[in-house]
């Protein structure tokens, strides 16, 4: 075991993918020379040459578009969005040509191509440089939408990415990239469509991706003092939705908080929250609550740490789940 | 560009300073022509030939014939099924002949055409199943055709969008040593869009090698070309990009595939992509949906008709004795024969399924499309016992 940064374990995926699979190219904004913004293709034009890792025009509906079709032609494209809010040209190509041009042709046509894009906030970032879009893309049938939070994770799940016959929107949490854990590279952890129980807990599950899986790691420990053992489940892998780990793991607890940095309303976490109830309703001694990101547009830097989810927020949260077997003031009221 | 006599007048002492050496123009072999390239009169009648676009063979030429007479047979017998209920809308290409033809004529088997919705007599011309390239407008399902085995991309109703995509293919073609050419159709009002600069400026990067065929017929819906460009032409289009681009009589049979065919010559032997521009018209309306009266003169369309691009190629073969009334029969009698299979087929009732829904929205369907496919087959069931108990 070695100490990695998810950086440097999703350049080590590239790198492995590019070595292992001719088909492979990596392109996008500054992702040759330079390496990335995030250095996450640091190194791979000079390792692999500039026909498999090349930087192209700054433009990323062509860049998606140019994608689908070098798909089209047999190949497997590796894109780099720079940031989250800049792949908004390029939705109208993810979503009429990479999500459905299979099912558009019964088959004959697949899109197997990786959209990278570094996402979410936290780290002090001007304005569209932070989005969390996961809602888009999950809300597009055709995509597979996944979000590593650990280093072992990145790794496993974006060489599963580019394995992977269908369109792959892969998400990654800005704020993690510098992150470090132990990990053995190449790791192959779980295939995409497969939640995992973060930390074993009795009490109540906190359900959480991406950038939001350490915020629930650090508030089920924080927890402790308060007498609660709580679950963690990441889900990794928004799309598919592993119902099976989630609903396991909330019958088992009878408790569950979503959590997630996005804006809440009409997000991933109301999706999931929706999903639990329906799939644990009779094992449920509370219901099931949801700790977001408000319902604004990112703020300023100064301002980030009021939106995003925090620890204490969680447990504030944790705290309404009808411990006492009394009603929730709050729904018990009007 | 014109010069008035006044500019003339004000620029004259300028040009009295020491001559400085020439720079080579850098848009030269870039920009079209003033004028576009014609080889035929309006009336079939040759023009004299040219070096730079040699007229195409006249084997070639009345294929060009055959098939033009035989996509607009398919044209009209589509905009007569969609009166009748068959198809759910039909976006006709009556009076675009020449370039629909043209554009795949000019194509081997193994290059990819990426076509729009308005491509669909291109695609028939190219010998493409017309049912299933009527799959679409008649509503059984999206592409109806194999787009691997036909090279033939879904026609693209996001404008432009495919323009893209065709940069990409022919980019991954070459890069995998193939000399295939994509040949993209677009519209006059699609070249306003972001993915046809886009897509141009991908393909002139990468040198790939695309035809980007822009059909003018002036008119996007209802929306006149002078709303969608202040440019001389939209061949002009291409200079910005490094694209040497050329504008040709839309209507001239001769001319459209005399350009078309240096344009793929040029993309196969690796000078990157080719913009043409089209000049044509639209005889029918948007599709049958649209109410042309709201935008356009009956006069205007009258006049078009004078310019019939079938009408002059035959002209023009009659006059090299190329083709006689007995050849001009026989191409009427299998249009007419194409056109009776095709209403006969298109009679048959397509068989639609339900539970196919859920192929292929994924390599394998995810766990939530197995239950949403279990919930529709068990709602099929009680709809046909219902069905049983009645």
């Amino acid at each position: 075991m070695a100490t990695v940064t998810m950086a440097k374990a999703l350049n080590a995926a590239l790198a492995d993918a590019l070595l292992d699979d001719e088909r492979v190219l990596v392109f996008g904004e500054d992702v040759g020379q330079l390496g990335g913004v995030f250095r996450i293709t640091d190194g791979l034009q000079a390792r692999f040459g500039d026909k498999r890792c090349f930087d192209t025009p700054l433009a990323e509906a062509g860049i998606v578009g140019f994608a689908v079709g070098l798909a089209m032609s047999g190949l497997r494209p590796v894109v780099e969005m720079q940031f989250d809010a800049f792949a908004y040209p390029a939705f109208e190509q993810i979503a009429s040509h990479v999500a459905k041009l299979r099912n558009r042709t019964r088959g004959a046509l697949s899109v197997p191509i990786v959209i990278r894009v570094p996402y979410a906030g936290g780290i002090g970032g001007v304005e569209h440089h932070c989005d969390s879009s996961e809602a888009y893309y999950a809300h597009t049938p055709g995509l597979k939408v996944v979000t590593p939070a650990t280093v072992d994770d990145a790794y496993s799940l974006l060489r599963a990415a580019i394995d992977d016959p269908d369109p792959v929107v892969f998400l990654e949490p800005k704020k993690l990239y510098f992150s470090s854990g132990e990990a053995e590279l190449p790791a192959r952890t779980a295939p995409i469509g497969t939640a995992v129980v973060r930390r074993p807990g009795t009490d109540a599950t906190l359900v959480a991706y991406g950038p939001a899986v350490p915020v629930a790691l650090a508030a089920a420990e924080a927890a402790r003092e308060e007498g609660w053992d709580l679950e963690v489940v990441d889900v990794r892998s928004i799309v598919p939705f592993d119902d099976a780990t989630v609903t396991a793991s909330v019958r088992r607890t009878g408790r569950c908080v979503v959590i997630q940095e996005a804006q809440g309303f009409a997000g991933v976490g109301a999706e999931i929250a929706a999903r639990v109830q329906e799939r644990c309703f009779h094992a449920l001694h509370a219901p099931v609550l949801r700790v977001s990101g408000l319902d604004i547009p990112y703020p300023a830097p100064m301002l980030e740490h009021t939106h995003l989810p925090s620890v204490d927020r969680v447990l504030d949260t944790v705290a309404r789940l009808q411990w006492d077997d009394q009603p929730d003031s709050r729904w018990a009221a009007a | 560009m014109t010069t008035t006599p006044q500019a003339v007048r004000r620029a004259s002492p300028r040009t009295r300073r020491p001559a400085t050496p020439a720079v080579p123009d850098p848009s030269a072999g870039l920009l079209p022509q003033p004028e576009p390239v014609r080889l035929l009169d309006p009336d079939g009648t040759p023009l004299p030939a040219r070096d730079d676009y040699p007229e195409p063979p006249v084997e070639t030429l009345r294929e060009m014939y055959r098939r033009m007479v035989v996509g607009r047979r398919f044209d009209t017998q589509a905009t007569a099924l969609t009166k009748q209920g068959r198809l759910a809308v039909y976006p006709s290409a009556r009076g675009q002949e020449a370039c629909q033809v043209g554009g795949v004529l000019a194509l081997r088997d193994s290059d990819w055409v990426f076509p729009t919705y308005r491509e669909s007599m291109a695609l028939t011309a190219r010998g493409l199943d017309p049912v299933e390239v009527l799959t679409l407008l008649r509503g059984d399902w999206h592409c109806g055709y194999d787009p691997a085995v036909t090279r033939t991309a879904p026609q693209c109703t996001p404008l432009a969008t495919q323009c893209v995509h065709a940069a990409g293919l022919a980019y991954g073609e070459s890069y995998q040593g193939r000399d295939t050419v994509a040949l993209t159709f677009i519209g006059d009002g699609a070249t306003s869009e972001g993915d046809f600069h886009e897509g141009i400026n991908f393909a002139a990067v990468f040198k790939a090698p695309v035809v980007f065929l822009v059909q003018n017929n002036k008119y996007a819906i209802s929306v006149p070309l002078s709303r969608q460009t202040a440019a001389p032409s939209l061949a002009y289009k291409g200079v910005g990009y490094g694209v040497p681009s050329e504008q040709v009589d839309g209507n001239d049979p001769v001319a459209v595939l005399a350009v078309l065919n240096r344009a793929v010559a040029h993309a196969r032997a690796g000078k990157g992509p080719y913009l043409i521009e089209a000049h044509t018209y639209r005889m029918e309306p948007h599709t049958n949906a649209d109410d042309q009266t709201r935008y356009r003169d009956a006069d205007e369309v009258e006049a078009w008709r004078d310019r019939d691009p079938i009408a002059r190629l035959e002209a023009y073969l009659r006059a090299r004795g190329v083709l006689d009334d007995a050849a001009v029969a026989a191409v009427a009698e299998e249009a007419e024969a194409y056109a009776a299979t095709l209403r006969r087929r298109m009679d048959e009732q397509p068989t639609v399924d339900p539970l196919s829904l859920f192929e292929h929205v994924y390599a394998e369907p995810t766990p939530q499309l197995v239950e949403q496919r279990e919930l529709v087959r068990a709602e099929l069931a009680a709809a046909r016992d219902e069905e049983g108990d009645a």
